[in-house]
Parts: C-alpha cells; sequence; structure tokens
C-alpha cells in the first residue's frame, strides 16, 4: 500500500497535515459541529427538565436508586484511560509506532474524563449543593474519595495532553503568522511558553513528560478502583465483591482503548491522515484488545463461580437474576457481543482488517456500558429485607442526557482539533530523525563491513541490502520503526 | 467542618460512645428497683400513658447518671417489636404517614410479612434501625446524615446533595427518596422542618424514619407506637433501662429482651441496630425471608 517514497513524502508534509483542521477544516466540518452541538443542547434541556420535575422523571425509584447515570460516570471515566494508557505505556516502553495515536489518544482522554464527571451532576438530586463536597465533605466517604481522585486524574491527564503540545505549538505558530492567523498565534506563543527547542527545554520537556506518563498510570488504576469502591464499600450483593477494583481497571483499559480505535479511525478519515495512521495501527491497537477482553472474560467467571455455587441468599439471587433470571439476555449479549466476538476478529488474522476491527471496538464500548447498567441496577433492584427485585426504565430524559454526552466526545474533539495540532509534530520528526540516524549508523557499518559503497537509505536498487540490514539486526528498535518496516515490507 | 446546631458523634469517636449491645445489657447500670417501681407506680396513679413515663426515665436517667459511674445521662434510645402480638395491620406505617405528609411509597415503617422456616408467615415491621454504626452515616459525602449524642440517625434535608448513596448503603432499605415534589404538607403551628421534623419532605433529597425525634424530647411516643393496637412496639430508653408500648406497659429493658430470646435483625451486617425482635412464630431469628 505506501511505498518507500509515499511513506517519506508525508513526513515533509506532516507539518501541514496536523494543521490543516486549523486552517481548512472542510465544508462537513461545521454541519457536524451543528449537529452534534444540537444533540447536547437537547440534552441539556433534558437535564434541566429533569431538574425541574426530580429525578423520577429519569426512571429512578426506591428500588433503583442507582441507575444510567452512575453507569455513564463508570463508563466515560473508564474509557479515558484507554487514551492515557495507548499513550503512556506506549511512551515508556519506547514503542515509536504510537507517534502518530498519541495527539488523539491523550485528547480523547481529556475529553472523556470531562465528560464522565460531568455525569455526576445529573445523578445527583441536587447538583446546587455540589459545592458541599469542598466545603464540608465528609472524609470517610468513597464518593469523596471518588471526587478528589477524578479531579486529581482529570488535571493529570490534561497535563499529559498539554505537555507534549508545548513544541508543537511553536512549530504551529510559525504557520499561523505565516497565515495572517494573529489572534489563535498569540494564544500559541502564550501557551508555548517561549518554546525554542534547545537542548535543555528538551531535556526538561522529556524529564517531564516521562514522569507524567509514569504517574498518570496509577492515578488512572486507583481512579477506577475508587470508583469501584463507591459499590463495593456498600454491603449489597455483588456490589461488596474484593474482585470489583480490579475488574473496574480491566474494565476501563479494554473500553478505552477500543474507544481509541474508534476515535483515532474517525479522524483518520475526516481529515484525511491515512498516510500517518494505516491499518497496521488498528491492528496493533486491536491486538492490545485481546488480552484485555480475555482478562475480563475470566474476571468476571472468576466474580460469579463462587458465589454462584455455594452463597448466601440475597447473592445467589441477585446472580441468578443475572445469569439465567431477568437480566440474563443482557447479560449474554455483553458475554458473546463484548467478550467473546471482539476477541475473536482481533485474534484472528483473518478478521483482522479495519472494518472489522471497527465493529469489534464498538461492540465492546456497547455492551460493556450495558454492562454497568446491569452492575449498577441488578443489586439496586434488589431488595434487601423482601428478597424481590424492582425494576428500571429508561425515560427519554436519562436516554438524551446519555446521548448528548456521547455526542460530546466527538463534538469536543473536533473543537479541540480546531484549535490544535492533531498529530504530535515534534514527536513524529523526532522519531522519524532518530531513526534515519541509527538507519544510517547500521548502515554505514554494513558498509564498512562489505566495503560496499553503493547501499544507501531509500535506493531502489539496493532494496535486498536494506532488507538484509533490517534483518540482520537484532535493535529491537529498528524492527518496530514505523518507516523502516514498512520499507523492508516492501521489499 | 459540620455546622450545624445539631450535637453530632464524630465518626472517629463513635465507638466509645457506642453503647453496649444485648449480651452486656444487664452490666449497664440497671435501673435501680426503686426508680423502677416508682416509674411504674406514676404510671399506675395517673392514666396518662407513655408522656409521663418517658419524662420518667429522662428524670431518673439524670439521677442515674449522677449516682452511677460515668455513665452518659442521655437518653440511647431503642425499640423493641414483640412479634408474638403484630397482626401486620400496618397501622403504624399510616401512622406515620400521616404524622409526616409521605407519599403512600414512603414507608419509613414497613411492615414486611416473612416466611418462618419452619412454614409460618409473621409479620415483622422494619422502622429505621438507628444503627451505631451507620453505614449510612459513613457513606454520606457531606456528612448530611448525622448521628445525635442520644443515638438517633438523622438527615439534613438542607444539606444533603441527593447522592443516594446512603441507600446503597443501608442494608435495611430503611431510606426512600423524595423523586419528585413531595405533597403537600399539613402545617403544625409553630414547627420548622428540621432534621428531626423533615415535614414538609424535600424534594430531591433522601428521607427516613426518625423515630419522631421531635417527640421523644417531649416524652411523647413516636407515631407507630402510640397507633400500634396490639402494643407490639416498645419505646425504650438504654440508660434508664425502660421501655413502654401504646398499653402503657412499662418493661425493665434487659429482663425483657433477656427473658423473651429477643434478636437483632440481620446483625451480620455489623451496624449493631437499635431495634429488637422478640420472636414468637418459631422465627429462625435472622434467616427467615420474606414471602410478599
Ligand atoms: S443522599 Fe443525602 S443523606 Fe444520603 S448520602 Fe447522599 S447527601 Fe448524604
Ligand atoms: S437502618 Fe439504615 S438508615 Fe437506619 S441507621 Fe441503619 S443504615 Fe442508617
Amino acid at each position: 500500500m505506501t511505498t518507500t517514497t509515499s511513506n517519506i513524502a508525508p513526513i515533509a508534509h506532516l507539518r501541514k497535515a496536523a494543521m490543516r483542521p486549523v486552517f481548512e477544516p472542510g465544508k462537513r466540518y461545521w454541519l457536524a459541529v451543528c449537529i452534534l452541538a444540537a444533540i447536547v443542547a437537547w440534552g441539556i434541556v433534558a437535564w434541566i427538565i429533569q431538574v425541574h420535575r426530580g429525578l423520577g422523571s429519569a426512571g429512578y425509584n426506591n428500588h433503583a436508586f442507582w441507575a444510567i447515570y452512575i453507569a455513564n460516570v463508570v463508563t466515560f471515566v473508564g474509557v479515558s484511560y484507554g487514551g492515557a494508557v495507548v499513550s503512556a505505556i506506549l511512551r515508556l516502553t519506547g514503542a515509536t509506532w504510537r507517534a502518530p495515536l498519541t495527539r488523539i489518544a491523550e485528547a480523547t482522554a481529556v475529553v472523556t474524563v470531562l465528560i464522565g464527571a460531568s455525569f455526576i451532576f445529573p445523578h445527583l438530586g441536587r447538583p446546587e449543593r455540589f459545592l458541599e463536597l469542598i466545603y464540608r465533605p465528609n472524609l470517610s466517604s468513597p464518593i469523596f474519595w471518588d471526587f478528589i481522585a477524578i479531579s486529581t486524574y482529570a488535571f493529570a491527564s490534561i497535563v499529559f495532553f498539554y505537555l507534549p503540545l508545548l513544541p508543537d505549538l511553536s512549530v504551529g505558530h510559525e504557520q499561523l503568522v505565516d497565515k495572517g492567523r494573529n489572534r489563535l498565534a498569540r494564544i500559541y506563543s502564550k501557551m508555548s511558553w517561549k518554546w525554542n527547542g534547545n537542548t535543555r527545554q528538551r531535556k526538561l520537556l522529556n524529564g517531564s513528560i516521562g514522569l507524567i506518563a509514569i504517574l498518570i498510570i496509577p492515578l488512572a488504576v486507583s481512579v477506577h478502583s475508587v470508583l469501584s469502591w463507591a459499590f463495593s464499600l456498600t454491603s449489597r450483593p455483588w456490589w461488596h465483591e474484593s474482585i470489583w477494583a480490579p475488574y473496574f481497571v480491566v474494565a476501563a483499559l479494554y473500553s478505552g482503548i477500543a474507544l481509541v480505535i474508534l476515535i483515532v479511525a474517525l479522524f483518520r478519515k475526516i481529515y484525511h491522515l491515512e498516510d500517518y495512521i494505516n491499518e497496521r495501527h488498528f491492528v496493533r491497537l486491536g491486538l492490545i484488545l485481546v488480552p484485555f477482553g480475555a482478562t475480563y472474560l475470566y474476571l468476571t467467571v472468576a466474580d460469579f463461580l463462587p458465589g454462584s455455587y455455594v452463597g448466601e441468599h440475597g447473592v445467589v439471587s441477585v446472580f441468578a437474576a443475572v445469569i439465567i433470571g431477568r437480566y440474563a439476555l443482557w447479560f449474554w449479549l455483553f458475554v458473546f457481543g463484548g467478550c467473546i466476538l471482539p476477541v475473536l476478529i482481533m485474534a484472528l488474522p483473518w478478521t483482522r482488517r479495519i472494518g472489522t476491527i471497527l465493529i469489534g471496538a464498538a461492540l465492546v464500548d456497547a455492551s460493556l456500558w450495558l454492562k454497568r447498567i446491569i452492575m449498577v441496577v441488578g443489586p439496586a433492584n434488589y431488595g434487601r429485607v423482601s428478597g424481590l427485585f424492582g425494576s428500571y426504565h429508561f425515560t427519554w430524559i436519562s436516554i438524551s442526557v446519555t446521548l448528548a454526552g456521547v455526542a460530546a466526545i466527538p463534538l469536543l474533539l473536533l473543537l479541540v482539533f480546531r484549535v490544535v495540532p492533531i498529530l504530535s509534530i515534534t514527536e513524529m520528526e523526532e522519531i522519524v530523525d532518530h531513526e534515519t540516524k541509527l538507519l544510517e549508523e547500521k548502515l554505514q557499518s554494513l558498509k564498512d563491513f562489505n566495503h560496499s559503497d553503493q547501499i544507501s537509505l531509500g535506493d531502489p536498487s539496493r532494496k535486498i541490502g536494506i532488507r538484509e540490514i533490517v534483518h540482520a539486526s537484532s535493535s529491537a528498535q529498528l524492527a518496530t520503526s514505523t518507516s523502516l518496516e514498512i520499507q523492508a515490507e516492501e521489499i | 467542618m459540620l455546622n450545624n446546631e445539631y450535637t453530632r458523634v464524630k465518626i472517629s469517636s463513635h465507638r466509645q460512645r457506642q453503647v453496649d449491645s444485648t449480651s452486656d445489657l444487664p452490666a449497664r447500670g440497671p435501673l435501680s428497683r426503686r426508680a423502677f417501681l416508682g416509674g411504674i407506680g406514676t404510671l399506675g396513679a395517673t392514666t396518662i400513658a407513655a408522656t409521663s413515663v418517658i419524662e420518667l426515665f429522662a428524670q431518673s436517667a439524670q439521677a442515674q447518671g449522677t449516682a452511677s459511674t460515668g455513665t452518659s445521662s442521655l437518653h440511647q434510645w431503642a425499640m423493641v417489636f414483640d412479634l408474638r402480638n403484630c397482626d401486620g395491620c400496618k397501622a403504624c406505617t399510616m401512622a406515620c404517614q400521616q404524622r409526616h405528609s409521605l407519599t403512600s411509597e414512603q414507608t419509613w415503617i414497613k411492615v414486611y410479612t416473612m416466611q418462618s422456616s419452619a412454614g409460618q408467615t409473621y409479620h415483622m415491621a422494619r422502622p429505621c434501625m438507628m444503627c451505631e454504626d451507620p453505614p449510612c452515616m459513613y457513606v454520606c459525602p457531606v456528612g448530611a446524615t448525622f448521628r445525635t449524642d442520644e443515638g438517633l440517625v438523622l438527615v439534613d434535608q438542607e444539606a444533603c446533595i441527593g447522592c443516594r448513596t446512603c441507600m446503597a448503603a443501608c442494608p435495611y432499605e430503611a431510606r426512600y427518596f423524595n423523586w419528585t415534589t413531595p405533597p403537600p404538607a399539613t402545617k403544625i403551628p409553630g414547627m420548622k422542618q428540621s432534621p428531626e421534623w423533615p415535614v414538609p419532605q424535600i424534594k430531591d433529597t433522601v428521607g427516613k424514619c426518625v423515630w419522631c425525634a421531635d417527640r421523644l424530647p417531649h416524652g411523647e411516643l413516636p407515631a407507630c407506637v402510640a397507633g400500634c393496637p396490639m402494643g407490639v412496639i416498645y419505646i425504650g430508653d438504654l440508660t434508664t433501662d425502660a421501655a413502654i408500648n401504646s398499653a402503657g406497659n412499662v418493661v425493665k429493658l434487659s429482663d425483657f429482651l433477656r427473658n423473651n430470646d429477643a434478636y437483632r435483625f440481620q446483625e451480620e451486617y455489623g451496624t449493631n441496630p437499635r431495634v429488637w425482635y422478640i420472636p414468637g412464630h418459631g422465627q429462625d431469628l435472622n434467616n427467615d425471608s420474606a414471602s410478599s
């Protein structure tokens, strides 16, 4: 698909491609923004009506005191982890193929955690008293811990988005000045903190990015654990499970990476980033999904088996309702549609195509939302004195508010990439520079070894030579490097 | 941190003020024979029932406080349900709903029809258990649920943010949310909405049984206690070790519980409820389940 030249050429145009949404987002950009903004606005109207009428208008009742909104909090804050981790772990392990994805992944992390956190507001009966969490907190409450954990994590993910952006802002600044976009140019120069790319600055920046990439991993683990403790610190059957914290963390990673796949595909399509993001990126992200999907399935079995085999009346009743009872349809839909099918799609080589990977990722996110609904509503429905189940129904209000959250993800991302470069320009350039240098060194040593003067990078007549180099090289860096591997594949 | 006029138990100190459970009830400075009989005597002399007896609790508690070994002179309210007499008429529920202007779903005291392991059915009313270790209080993110020095767990609806975490935490399903605008309340002159008198209920906040905390200081019986035609419900005071029902029957609490094999419902949740049940229909203590 990609030729050697077309792989090199876009690197030269990288700066342009990364800034294209800022300068010319295209005709359909406004259309998309308008439609999405209308959905969000409708959701906000629905929420205002809900505040006016009371939480009952969202389908809540005494036997379903927690339901869709807290499930949304868990889902949205959960998917945020994917963006943070794709970026952080791949950065820390030096996986260079990540470079074209990091900006999109990090922005997704920021946007989704903010949306997830805002679902707290429709969840509360008295959102106007929210500030009490700050001025009269009860430190023993897991909800207060949630508040602290989510705000810390949201702040960290913003920093994690912003730091790698610094050098790109100064790159973008030149282009903005060229095109006469002075106002944005001024903001860029303010935000880039006098970045000039000298060695000291680079060292400092790389150090800070490394640090925050490390920090964000335990932070995210803590957020999802604390979120699970909002449930498992109560004595309700199925909520009161020690496995819930790791269960939530794995669910977050699984659904989060799936969302990154979807978002990357979306922006690749609308902003024509095919030159930088290709099928291999999707295949790799898909492969990362496999262990998480399998682990989640495993944890599901581990969660249910002991309590179903022998246990207290309450736990047995709730598990029976989930596995063979009133929630069984949704539960098995999740098991097959959300775990088995997507894992198979990603794992089998012949189904590993962009189209199928996208379907798999969409299935993962939809069914994990469904799973959260079951996890929240099931135990809430169960009356612990009566042993009976209540019921919960969605209403147009709760559905509108939820759809607004879904629409807000692409909307906010479209707006973000209207003002910041969509690709990590500096990071990608650095990687290409670095790898070119590495390759040249290898070539040099091979040349010296072979006394052959004619092998050079990208020389079509000497492709065999390059393949030999790549094969001969034991360097993992080379094997994973974007540009080289593509060359080797073509040969 | 909690700038409320009500005395609240700090979470860190709740264990110190925790009042002993059934097993060591006799150990807690029982009412002296004279004071206790004196109470009964007063009751016999005057025909007004509950009111003055609870006041007597108060007086004798004061006497106790000064005489005995530093036991708190505060009331420590408790409730006993003598299930032998309960016929499930739900008069308690109705009396409560009427007094607090509640909707029909808000069964602050709820009568469950239970199935005993021996196959008999019996009725069991469940008010708020006024747990000594109330999980609802620990999880409340803003301290809107608090515990008074007299062992009453109350909700400040002016502070409640409506997160419903307390509903998740309460093992007894004793909390009821105001999902829509509450029905208009019958106004009682001179009574202002407060945690003790949560009438009318406030929309989008949580409410629950308060044991008629507004009545107790005046020596009046809670609505459910007064409304039970069978005299099933006793309101008592662990400090004075006495309890009374709507029939004016005064009992020595510790003896009453011990001699009748009283138990607390679902004690395994570790919340130390302040409500005892006296079995009478072959109940298997905690293992029975509701049948309706
Ligand atoms: S619903 Fe109100 S009382 Fe209950 S935990 Fe939330 S803030 Fe506290
Ligand atoms: S019964 Fe429920 S509401 Fe009452 S104190 Fe105990 S936990 Fe709280």
